[in-house]
């Protein structure tokens, strides 16, 4: 096994995750480099989206480590976590996006609260994100007007205004009617070109082989397979994945 | 013996009324106050606050209000205690209507999706924010209906203050029975006031739901 | 120092426990026959004559934005006045029943507003009769629906029958203040009459729980 020179921008060692009885997460490690894709796949039930929840505290593990940049994650301190969400930003399946607001209200609300901005920077912050993502003329929108590919835009936005260093994408399309999947990938692909650091969960396999640096098959709370997405897809050396690839290739 | 017009009863009973609103007033502001402190107790997960206020919550609701009422005014007076009718009316009435708002607007903030909560973490806001720019306005708005709806709770229970001696419209209403002996009339009265006080804000409270949902 | 005295209040149990009866006595007539008359008057608002509509509607109305104990009030001492004489035990009752008739009119109207559809259209392409419909097909599981909000509004109603005291009804707040009035030991009794409403109150929840399912909508 190579040795890492240094450490990754998430360092995951031993994570284990219980609910209740049931084990989901039975001892994770994982690097991640600055700037990888990691796009994550297996079947339901193996504990992808815990170990993604896991990264930015929205759940709590029970045994191991996970740093990010450097700084460990402390459950039980509130502050230490609001710090750690300012440099990990996430995308949900269901978008959340907050429905009171307008979607410029939507990408300014936690750069105002929490870096604190004047409120001309971030007018201009979140104009400049939304043009990004192709809705700039959507600035004083209300979610509800908007198509689901929009709001997953918007929301993708959102998390950009705190210049996250690392974004966690869990299911981002899964929600999606199949033609607006689309114009979300390639937004994430052009962040993936930017240099942002991408831990994504995903059942969109093509997108996945396209994008990732490193494919991670998670089965059963394990990570069974890991590596260059030609080798997991061209070559897979266990029996599960070898089933998981025949069964999504319906 | 003086005869009576419906006038005089209508005029003593609309002077009575002045109290009953009055103690309305108190017991819904009063209450309010009391109930949201409650409710932020519980979100903010403060030390034994689920327990307690889901067992104050319990008291109020799972007890009628007339003992309440008597508790504290002949309960406590018979230990050396003694409060006015006044004051008993208007601290039974808040702490009972304490108790059902916050009930109610625990379910309201129940209504907001988990999803609004992990969003809202998930960028970095801190607990008064998350509640103050998401989740509380969203809170709000499902919440005023059957806040309002409640006034209308409260607005009856004030009925009960007549018990211990207190003179609003009920009270007023058996005082005026003994004078005039005309019980059908002035009780036929007094339900009229008591109704034409509570039905615009029950139709206020209907149609305020109809637009809450009719905007989803 | 305060002297607490909670024997002499407890030593008055078959005075306590008459009241419980009573109590409970009340409520075991009021809560069927007052859900009973809900059902009628919900089902009068959807399918009845137009004219009756309005007249269930009134009451309905007038009900719930009148206070129970004006509503007794005017049983008892208003009705007199034209004639009409009643103990406190039937004007209880009956103030009982029309007061919980009118809030379960509309908790059931409720139920029955969000039957599907398709139950009604499979049920009358069966050649069901319109009132097998409704109490065969839309009844039942409209109350479960709702079942929560009417065993509520059955609780409101037994801790409301307390104010029938005051008309010299024997229930358990009678009770509480004929024994304070003996023995003026106000303050442990109304706590102790307190504490029993709050059990009674958990008990008839959990019976009206346990009972709904199995004699009245099923699982």
């Amino acid at each position: 096994m190579v040795v890492e020179a240094s450490p990754g921008i998430v360092e995951i060692k031993g994570l284990k995750k219980r609910f209740g009885t049931n084990e989901v997460l039975k001892g994770i490690d994982l690097s991640v480099k600055r700037g990888e894709v990691i796009a994550i796949i297996g079947k339901s039930g193996s504990g992808k989206s815990t170990l993604l929840r896991c990264i930015n505290g929205l759940e709590v593990f029970n045994e191991g480590s996970l740093s990010v940049d450097g700084n460990p994650l402390l459950h039980g301190d509130a502050k230490a976590m609001r710090t750690l969400r300012q440099h990990v930003g996430m995308i949900f399946q269901g978008f959340n996006l907050f429905p009171h607001l307008s979607v410029g209200r939507n990408v300014m609300l936690a750069p105002t609260l929490v870096k604190k901005r004047h409120a001309d920077q971030t007018v201009a912050q979140a104009k400049k994100l939304l043009e990004r993502v192709g809705l700039a003329e959507k600035f004083d929108a209300q979610p509800d007007q908007l198509s689901g590919g929009q709001q997953q835009r918007v929301a993708i936005a959102r998390a950009l205004a705190m210049e996250p260093a690392v974004l966690l994408c869990d299911e981002i399309t899964s929600a999606l009617d199949p033609e607006l999947v689309g114009e979300v990938l390639r937004v994430v692909e052009s962040l993936a070109d930017e240099g942002m650091t991408l831990l994504m969960v995903t059942h969109e396999m093509n997108f996945a082989r396209k994008v990732s640096d490193r494919l991670v098959f998670m089965h059963a709370g394990r990570i069974h397979e890991i590596g260059p997405p030609e080798q997991l897809f061209g070559a897979p050396q266990t029996p599960e994945l070898k089933q998981f690839l025949s069964s999504i290739h319906a | 013996m003086v005869d009576f017009s419906i006038w005089d009863i209508f005029r003593n009973l609309l002077l009575a009324a002045r109290w009953t609103v009055l103690l309305s007033l108190i017991a819904f502001v009063g209450g309010g106050l009391v109930g949201l402190a409650l409710l932020i107790a519980r979100i903010a997960k403060v030390r034994g606050a689920d327990t307690l206020v889901g067992g104050y919550v319990q008291l109020f609701q799972g007890t009628p209000l007339l003992m309440q009422l008597f508790f504290l005014f002949f309960g406590l007076a018979s230990i050396g205690i003694p409060i006015s009718q006044w004051t008993a009316a208007a601290i039974g009435l808040t702490l009972y209507t304490s108790a059902f708002l916050t009930e109610i607007w625990r379910g309201c903030v129940a209504a907001v999706g988990k999803g609004q909560w992990e969003a809202s973490a998930a960028l970095a806001l801190s607990l008064r924010e998350q509640l103050r720019y998401v989740i509380g306005p969203q809170a709000l708005r499902v919440a005023v209906p059957p806040t309002v709806g409640f006034l209308v709770q409260v607005i009856k229970g004030t009925a009960l203050a007549s018990v211990i001696g207190f003179a609003e419209l009920t009270k007023t209403g058996g005082m005026i029975t003994n004078a005039t002996f005309r019980p059908f009339t002035v009780y036929a009265c007094v339900a009229l006031m008591y109704f034409a006080l509570c039905f615009p804000i029950s139709a206020w409270s209907k149609s305020l739901e109809r637009k809450l949902h009719r905007g989803r | 120092m305060i002297a607490f005295d909670f024997p002499a209040v407890l030593a008055e149990w078959p005075l306590l426990a008459k009241g419980v009866a009573a109590t409970l006595a009340l409520t075991a007539i009021s809560a069927p026959v007052g859900v009973a008359l809900g059902v009628a008057c919900a089902w009068a608002r959807v399918h009845g004559p137009a004219w009756l509509k309005p007249i269930v509607g009134a009451y309905v109305e007038l009900i719930r934005n009148t206070p129970f104990i004006v509503q007794l009030f005017f049983l008892f001492f208003g009705l007199p006045g034209i004639g009409v004489k009643l103990s406190p035990e039937l004007a209880s009752v009956l103030a009982m029943v029309v007061n919980l008739g009118a809030y379960a009119a509309e908790i059931v109207r409720a139920g029955i507003a969000t039957t599907p559809k398709g139950q009604i259209e499979a049920a009358q392409s069966l050649a069901l009769s319109e009132m097998q419909v409704f109490t065969r097909v839309v009844l039942p599981p409209a109350l479960k629906r709702v079942w929560p909000a009417l065993v509520s509004q059955i609780v409101i109603v037994m801790l409301g029958s307390a104010v029938c005291g005051q008309i010299s009804t024997p229930e358990l707040s009678y009770a509480s203040n004929l024994i304070q009035s003996r023995n003026f030991r106000a303050f442990e009794s109304f706590i102790v009459a307190t504490l029993i409403y709050l059990a009674l109150s958990m008990l008839l929840r959990s019976l009206l729980n346990w009972a709904g399912p199995r004699f009245i909508f099923g699982k």
